[in-house]
């Protein structure tokens, strides 16, 4: 006969717990299913679907000037950098020869982008692991570049700066001087954010060994973007397929092996410098032309299939056209950064604690519309 | 003295019109509405204070509109909640969901009794002030493990556990480093703890031990009402509101305000046991004993400002790194400490001038 001790005054009984859709650290309307034994996180599944607006549909509808202003609303915090892709994806199969002053221009508002993102990121981050107080660094910082996009398109978050053939209107005059001011006030406020969260004991203490994703990991997940970065995937498609200008400018990719949430940390950190050297490499050699080529009004692609990846701040974007020759496309697929790094979450965060999970998550910079088109 | 000779009046008055026992009935009734009228304004004005701190820190300006310098702006939020519906949640335990709150208000309210305003402002002095203080302030854990548990929600429950286990280790370090200092003083009753700081603060008198027990002390008292970097509790990113999840209107004001008394208290107890409570610094104002007051609330300020300070700055700890620094590091070092002042003690190495 078997017997069985059964210890029925000490169960320990795995529970479940909906973090989200509206949830404070989900940023936005992801729902995260978690089974948790106590404080231990057991098993995390994502469930998607609250922000869909089947934004992938719509562009088998609208023609593909109007795809552009739907991009804007995918990967909101990198609206200029999904513009971008669309428009290169559609001037390289019209073959437009697109000026070396919309080159130049497409990179620094993409940089420029970039940092604000990060900006928004870091802030977020802090808050994520219990500083409020970064949040509002944050955001002064990135409103400079707000300021700095409405004065040139009119917009301070879906820009729709870009079109297919070049920018919807030239730099506005300040362009120049304002970008500057913005660098040189950036360059004394980065080491603040250091000061204030980087060294801060009680932050590495959260962060280091957090979450660890490993290269192999990395590229079998399809990470990209800093999270891959951070594992040491060299995986920056501003070095390996250059676009736009960056083929003319001098940066390194910033690559950390350990693949933990602090690694992730420090490569953003390290993209924002790199940022900034791209932009003052650029900004004073903004060569003269048009602003943009004049393209039909209603643009055909030629028939085939056409595919284009551009460096977001949260990593690799693809868009993928399959066009009939007709003014729309006949399916257009994108590949999000997003999506790929949110399904990573359950490999990095299972064995962690609910305060890891925030912390893992948040250097995943998951941005909640990107993910569910 | 102005104020001794007021309440003289009334005590005189009363016991003139009535009988004895009802005459101190009636004024122990009297000293508590004063004191919850007094605690009340001051809890809404430390709410205040830390609204106007944290814009400090990040830049912003705070609230400013309603009454001078926005001094209004807590009493509007404070009537706003009143107004508001109480709502809870199905299948909840009401009565405990219903008690929680009282048990969280009325443990700091008591504490407040024994605290020393000034030589004469000091309502219920007596001879184990220092353990009265200890032990009421921990009776509010009950009310936080009550509301979450009671609540029927998995956030609440998780972020009461959490308020347990934090409450129950950093109770240790509090305790602990308050008795670092009784070694010194020899009495537990706070007046006489006062008393002996004439010959200088305790912090200076104990020197070395006598700073790291302030250190422990503001870290775990900092734990003990659950403000940030500890705020393991609330952790709104991690738990949404943690153990107030699913309490509204003036239940959840109870919550709110009594964290602000437990800070105010936390660091009252810190400047009447380290930093010599309403005496002034060297005896400069010793002639005019009305400015006791004054001392006493500048000192808590000071000590006030340093804890929001803490949190406005601070990411917060993980549960687990909680209680390592508390069982391995706070823990061994306050038992070293005693030691450590004891030895101070008998071999009479206590600075006093």
């Amino acid at each position: 006969m078997e017997t069985e001790v059964v210890h029925t005054n000490f169960k320990s009984e795995e529970y479940f717990i909906n973090m989200g859709p509206q949830h404070p650290a989900t940023h936005g309307v992801l729902r995260l299913l978690l089974t948790i034994d106590g404080e231990i996180i057991k098993k995390v599944e994502p469930d998607l679907g609250y922000i869909h607006r089947s934004i992938e549909k719509m562009c088998e509808r609208d023609s593909y000037q109007q795809i552009v202003h739907l991009t804007d609303r995918m990967d909101y915090l990198s609206a200029n950098i999904n513009n971008e892709a669309v428009c290169l994806a559609v001037e390289n199969a019209l073959q437009l020869e697109i000026p070396e002053r919309v080159k130049v221009i497409r990179t620094i508002i993409g940089e420029l982008t970039r940092i604000s993102s990060h900006c928004l990121w870091w802030g977020v981050m802090g808050m994520d692991v219990g500083a409020l107080t970064t949040y509002f660094y944050g955001f002064r910082d990135r409103e400079m570049i707000n300021d700095i996009m409405e004065e040139t398109c009119g917009a301070r978050l879906t820009m729709n700066y870009n079109v297919p053939g070049g920018l919807m209107l030239d730099i506005h005059p300040n362009f120049v001087k304002r970008v500057k001011e913005f660098v040189a006030h950036f360059k004394t406020k980065l080491p603040e954010y250091d000061r204030l969260l980087t060294g801060n004991v009680i932050f590495q203490k959260r962060t280091v060994g957090v979450g660890v994703l490993s290269k192999e990991d990395a590229i079998s997940f399809g990470a990209s973007g800093p999270v891959g970065r951070a594992s040491g995937y060299s995986c920056d498609v501003r070095k390996h397929h250059p676009y736009s200008a960056y083929d003319k400018v001098t940066f390194t990719e910033a690559l950390k092996t350990e693949g933990d949430t602090y690694a992730r940390y420090l490569v953003r950190i390290q993209e924002m410098w790199e940022s900034l050297s791209i932009i003052e490499q650029l900004i004073d050699v903004i060569p003269e032309g048009e602003h943009r080529v004049t393209t039909n009004a209603v643009i055909k692609l030629p028939k085939g299939e056409y595919y284009q990846k551009v460096e977001t701040a949260r990593g690799e974007l693809g868009v993928y056209i399959i066009s009939t020759g007709t003014k729309n496309p006949y399916r257009l697929k994108f590949r999000s950064p997003g999506f790929s790094n949110l399904s990573l979450l359950n490999h990095i965060a299972v064995g962690g604690k609910i305060g890891d999970l925030v912390a893992t998550m948040a250097t995943l910079d998951l941005v909640i519309p990107d993910i569910d088109r | 003295m102005i104020l001794l000779s007021i309440t003289e009046n009334i005590h005189n008055w009363l016991f003139s019109v009535m009988p004895a026992g009802v005459a101190s009935i009636v004024e122990m009734v009297l000293i508590a509405i004063v004191y919850l009228t007094v605690f009340a304004v001051a809890g809404l004005f430390l709410v205040l204070l830390e609204r106007r701190v944290a814009a400090w820190f990040q830049l912003r300006i705070g609230p400013n509109r309603v009454g001078f310098q926005g001094l209004l702006q807590t009493m509007a939020d404070a009537i706003k909640l009143l107004t508001k519906e109480l709502t809870g949640t199905d299948r909840a335990d009401k009565f405990l969901y219903n008690l929680a709150p009282y048990f969280v208000i009325i443990s700091a309210l008591m504490a407040l009794a024994v605290i020393p305003f000034s030589k004469d402002f000091h309502a219920f002095d007596i001879n184990i002030g220092l353990f009265f203080l200890i032990a009421i302030s921990s009776i509010g854990v009950i009310g936080i493990l009550l509301g979450g548990w009671s609540s029927n929600n998995k956030f609440a429950i998780i972020g009461a556990m959490r308020s347990g286990v934090q409450t129950i280790s950093y109770e240790l370090s509090v305790g602990l480093s308050l008795l670092t200092m009784v070694v010194i003083t020899g009495t537990l009753q706070l007046s006489e703890i006062i008393e002996i700081q004439k010959s200088g603060w305790l912090i200076v008198q104990g020197h070395i031990p006598a700073i790291i027990a302030f250190m422990v002390f503001m870290i775990s008292g900092t734990a003990e009402t659950n403000r940030a970097p500890f705020d393991m509790v609330e952790a709104e990113s991690e738990l949404g509101a943690g153990f107030h999840t699913e309490y509204s209107g003036m239940k959840f004001a109870y919550f709110f305000l009594a964290e602000f008394i437990n800070m105010f208290i936390i660091a009252a107890i810190a400047a009447t046991v380290f930093f010599g409570g309403w005496l002034s610094p060297f005896g400069i104002t010793e002639s005019i004993p009305e400015l006791g007051v004054f001392w006493f609330l500048i000192k808590t300020m000071v000590l006030v400002f340093l804890m929001m300070w803490f949190r406005w700055t601070f990411p917060r700890l993980r549960v687990d790194q909680l209680l390592t620094l508390e069982w391995k590091y706070l823990l061994p070092i306050n038992l070293v400490n005693i030691v450590l002042m004891a030895v101070l003690v008998w071999l009479n190495l206590t600075i006093r001038w």
